[in-house]
């Protein structure tokens, strides 16, 4: 039999095709996806002897392992559907692609012509976004075509990291370096950086390595992570949203201690000490002024930090030591901690530490602040045209535009107007579960979805009746990546880009979203201008042609090449040491920001006079934690969510070995458990004033006391009397907004527990 | 054999004998002191054993222990451990599956030392899978037979390694002779959560996980 890589062995027509999904994963795993006929048999991954040592690709992930069952599912959706129950009861029947398509057309053009183009809004999930193509940035050229739409700026990922970082260090907030340079760091510490389950591109090849090469690992979490089972020497549990309390408490120690590198704050920073602070701004405003409690008369010692933090103050004072004795020492910050109420500043204070010990700019130290690659690159979408509609509103605010748009305005997220000039009435939500499931609030944002004189069109596509797909009017049963054209990219580390083709017909009615929007185009008389006379393949290599005007220096193959490559590994990110110009050439390559130094204070901040946005980010009690000393006494347990390693935010929920891989179910320390009788494996309650989740608990000891946790993604199952049996924690989030961006503060919630 | 993914999940596979693949006995390494647990393995294993649920060839077992302690300030100290055993079967000298199973259908071969179940003789009874102390014989709801990892014995055929080991992420699972694993990495074939090697004499060498060496206790199978 023939031999594939000398992987496996193989049927006599069983093919091998080297492909990837194009859902957003963290690690875009390297898939040989087996074949026979129209059927995937089998996944095997890269073989050894191919990993390249410049930019190591791991084997592919669990997820990856168990596309078959993803891909190969009988609850996929095979037919377009009208709805015919009440919206969100999810009764549903089978209607024609042109009966369809007819009525997204002429809706779109009435909707469009009695309220104005910007009534419509496209939902930016995470269904397909890693690929070049995708049914959103078709649906935006559609709309910008035919007079435009509501465009929505920011994203639940990584929003508040990224704000925070541009306060901080400037227009370039890619505050990450590469990988390999962590060979030179002293000492890691993972915050809130959970790389084992999120799968952040090929970090796991480089902390196995690092971990084996005897290097210091700490982990700071609320939850022992499979990352500090695997990887970690020390864990350090603090308490959710305390983050900021334990770096001011570090930061102190430093001082105190004379550890700093005082030479390097003078240089680059603006805000450490009372001389650095701009001009017109009064004293007592900078770090060290408020460290030593010269404004509010507390000093930010480690015996204040531990009760706030949960962390013992000899463990601040060790830490601290070792973090600024370490030359350099890496303090790799995850994008979990960001999304809360006080992310931004959260993720202001993190830039401290590495600012006051000299760790900017130094291969094997880091920033802190957005862990996110300074040399990421991205794929290049199907050229756009220019979206007539001006205006945008925070993607935290769509059931606000739908139910009461005249309360929405500048001050809570909109850009470009005054006010919204007209209701949401129609969205487009194509191969994204945000509509419901992954939104924020959920109880509340399906209310507003329900009423059928709000918004007035719900089109949605996805393989699956995801929880979202059940509050559509049309239903569209889209094709996966193993059965279309594309090319996909990983996220943050380990930077590459790889060929996903069809490797399967679509079965029963399926069909891309691209196909079916063409012919809406065409009934709206706006084909040829849509769709350029390409099929799907044919936008595939027009995209790869301006992929290799994009990035010229990467010597991309022609689409014809990359079909034979299937790869391409951007090596030039190698060795990549974020803000490393802006530390060694200073006085040429100043930071983008408005002194040209690291903002610790930032005068930008400071002149919004905004108490809930201090111009030096520090500790401050967040709503809806354990530090809400007033929803705390009804709902007195902290919850917090973590990206699983069994599925890709909700994508894969209901694949059924994923589902085996980890079963959905509440961490709760013992000692919560106890003080509520809960046992492991019993069903429990967990509710607050938004929604009740009942679940298993998991009694662990892996999670702090006074915190509990549930794995993100899982999707919402309500019963008739309104319990999500499913244990979506966005049941119990909060639709708050953070301060500054208006992102999502949906992490930050408190809730009560007990025996179901 | 190649006409394995010719069969839709939870079919019968016929039997197919192989000759032997080594003089020795072989084994498996587990590096427990980097498994992240994440499954890669056991997934693996079912994609290319065309495995419904239910059935695991191939195992993760978490074994977390330790607890808080509130400091007068508020603060806590904790002892917590965690960590987790990749198992699949230890094809054992002493296999507890092969003394229960009153057909032979389950033997073991000469010179490679591997533990198979020939489905087409065994009765479905379940005493392999009540009897063996890791759980590796499971029961085939749909076939009504047992059936347990063989070692890819199709794979090592084609002189390849196990679809497990080519596919943990972190390279934490070796195969071999054993002879040569213990003489490489140790003896040890027990950590706390797993039972006693004594009981078996196992195929297995384990490096622990640090979390493993706090307690030496043996208690029955943790969750997988």
């Amino acid at each position: 039999a023939p031999k594939a890589d000398g992987q496996i062995p193989l049927a006599q027509d069983e093919r091998i095709v080297h492909t990837c999904s194009t859902f957003d994963c963290g690690g875009k795993c390297d898939i040989r996806a087996h074949v026979r006929g129209n059927q995937l048999v089998r996944i095997s991954t890269i073989n050894d002897e191919a990993v390249d040592d410049d930019m190591p690709l791991m084997r592919a992930c669990v997820r990856g392992r168990g596309y078959r069952r993803f891909v190969n599912h009988p609850d996929r959706l095979k037919y377009p559907m009208k709805r015919v129950g009440k919206r969100g009861e999810g009764k549903f029947e089978r209607i024609s692609w042109d009966e369809a398509t007819s009525i997204i057309a002429s809706e779109s053009k009435r909707l469009a012509e009695q309220y104005g183009p910007s009534s419509r809004h496209i939902i930016e999930g995470t269904g397909a976004v890693t690929g070049a193509l995708n049914g959103v940035e078709f649906a935006k050229r559609l709309f910008n075509l035919t007079g435009g739409f509501l465009h929505a700026h920011g994203n639940p990922s990584t929003v508040n990291a990224m704000i925070g970082t541009i306060f901080t260090y400037g227009e370039n907030p890619l505050a990450g370096s590469s990988l390999e340079t962590l060979r030179d760091s002293e000492l890691i510490i993972l915050w809130g950086h959970n790389p084992a389950e999120t799968v952040f591109g090929n970090s796991n090849h480089f902390f196995q390595e690092l971990k084996r090469a005897g290097k210091r690992i700490i982990v700071i979490d609320p939850r022992f992570s499979d990352s500090v089972a695997a990887y970690a020497d020390e864990w350090i549990p603090l308490k959710p949203t305390s983050d900021s309390a334990l770096v001011e408490a570090m930061a102190y120690v430093i001082f105190e201690e004379g550890l700093q590198n005082q030479s390097f704050i003078d240089k680059y920073s603006v805000g450490v000490s009372e001389a650095s602070l701009p001009d017109g701004v009064p004293k007592g405003e900078s770090m060290l002024a408020y460290l030593n409690g010269d404004k509010g008369g507390v000093k930010k010692t480690p015996e204040w930090a531990e009760p706030i933090t949960g962390v013992p103050a000899a463990t601040i004072r060790r830490l601290a030591r070792e973090y600024a004795k370490a030359k350099p020492a890496a303090l790799l910050m995850g994008w979990g901690p960001s999304r809360h109420y006080r992310g931004e500043h959260m993720t202001r204070s993190t830039a401290w530490l590495p600012v006051i010990t000299g760790n900017v700019g130094v291969s094997g130290g880091s920033a802190g602040a957005w862990n996110a690659p300074a040399y990421l690159r991205f794929p290049v979408h199907p050229d756009n045209f220019e979206n007539p509609v001006g205006h945008e509103i925070s993607f935290t605010q769509l059931n606000q535009a739908i139910a009461d748009y005249q309360s929405v305005g500048p001050h809570n997220g909109l850009q470009g107007a005054e006010k919204l000039d007209a209701p949401v009435k129609m969205v487009m939500c194509l191969g994204s579960n945000y509509l419901v499931n992954q939104n924020q609030n959920i109880n509340k944002a399906a209310k507003i979805l329900e009423d059928e004189s709000k918004c007035e069109l719900i089109v949605v596509s996805d393989l699956y009746m995801t929880p979202s797909a059940k509050y559509a009017d049309i239903l569209l049963p889209e094709t996966s990546f193993a059965e279309r054209w594309n090319f996909g990219f990983a996220w943050g580390f380990g930077d590459y880009v790889r060929v996903s083709e069809p490797l399967l017909k679509p079965e029963f009615e399926r069909r891309s979203d691209y196909d079916w929007l063409l012919d809406v185009a065409r009934k709206l008389g706006v084909e040829k201008q849509f769709g350029e006379g390409l099929d799907e393949h044919g936008w595939v290599k027009k995209c790869w042609t301006m992929m290799q005007e994009t990035y010229p220096d990467e010597n991309l193959p022609n689409w014809d090449g990359m079909l034979k490559k299937r790869t391409h590994l951007f090596k030039s990110g190698v060795k990549t040491v974020a803000y490393q110009p802006n530390i060694d050439d200073h006085d040429n390559q100043p930071f983008l920001t408005e002194s040209g130094k690291i903002e610790i204070f930032s005068k930008a901040l400071y002149d919004m006079q905004d108490p809930a946005i201090p111009a030096l980010s520090h500790y401050q009690p967040s709503p809806e934690s354990f530090a809400d000393k007033s929803l705390s006494k009804e709902y007195p347990l902290q919850l917090i969510t973590w990206k699983p390693a069994n599925r890709a935010n909700s994508t894969m929920y209901n694949n059924p070995w994923m589902q085996e891989v980890k079963r959905q179910e509440l961490w709760i320390n013992p000692i919560d458990a106890q003080a509520r009788g809960i046992k492991d494996d019993q069903s429990v309650r967990v509710i607050n004033g938004r929604g009740v989740i009942e679940i298993p608990a998991k009694v662990t000891p892996r999670i702090i006391p006074g915190t509990v946790g549930l794995a993100n993604g899982a999707w919402r199952q309500l019963d008739k009397n309104g319990v999500d049996k499913g244990g979506c924690a966005n049941t119990l989030s909060s639709d708050l907004q953070s301060p500054i961006g208006k992102g999502n503060a949906n992490k930050t919630m408190l809730v009560e527990v007990s025996v179901a | 054999m190649s006409q394995q993914s010719t069969f839709a999940a939870g079919e019968a596979i016929p039997f197919v004998e192989y000759d032997a693949v080594s003089d020795e006995q072989l084994g498996f390494y587990i590096d427990s002191s980097i498994c992240s647990g994440c499954k890669a393995c056991q997934v693996s294993c079912q994609d290319n054993k065309q495995l419904d649920v239910g059935q695991r060839f191939r195992r993760v077992y978490e074994k977390a222990g330790g607890g808080f302690e509130m400091t007068e300030a508020g603060g806590f100290t904790n002892s917590v451990f965690a960590y987790t055993v990749s198992i699949a079967c230890n094809h054992c000298d002493k296999p507890m599956c092969m003394r229960r199973c009153p057909t032979d259908a389950i033997h073991k071969r000469e010179g490679d030392g591997i533990v198979r179940i020939n489905t087409d003789t065994c009765i479905g009874c379940g005493n392999c899978a009540k009897s063996c102390p890791y759980k590796a014989p499971q029961m085939n709801p749909k076939t009504g037979k047992a059936d347990k990892c063989d070692f890819c014995i199709d794979r090592l055929a084609q002189g390849q390694q196990p679809v497990c080991v080519k596919s943990c992420p972190l390279h934490a699972i070796e195969f071999g002779p054993i002879s040569q694993l213990r003489k490489k990495y140790g003896e040890l074939a027990e950590v706390n959560g797993l039972p006693t090697a004594k009981m078996t004499r196992p195929n297995l060498v384990i490096k622990p996980n640090r979390g493993a060496l706090k307690k030496p206790e043996h208690a029955q199978l943790v969750k997988g």
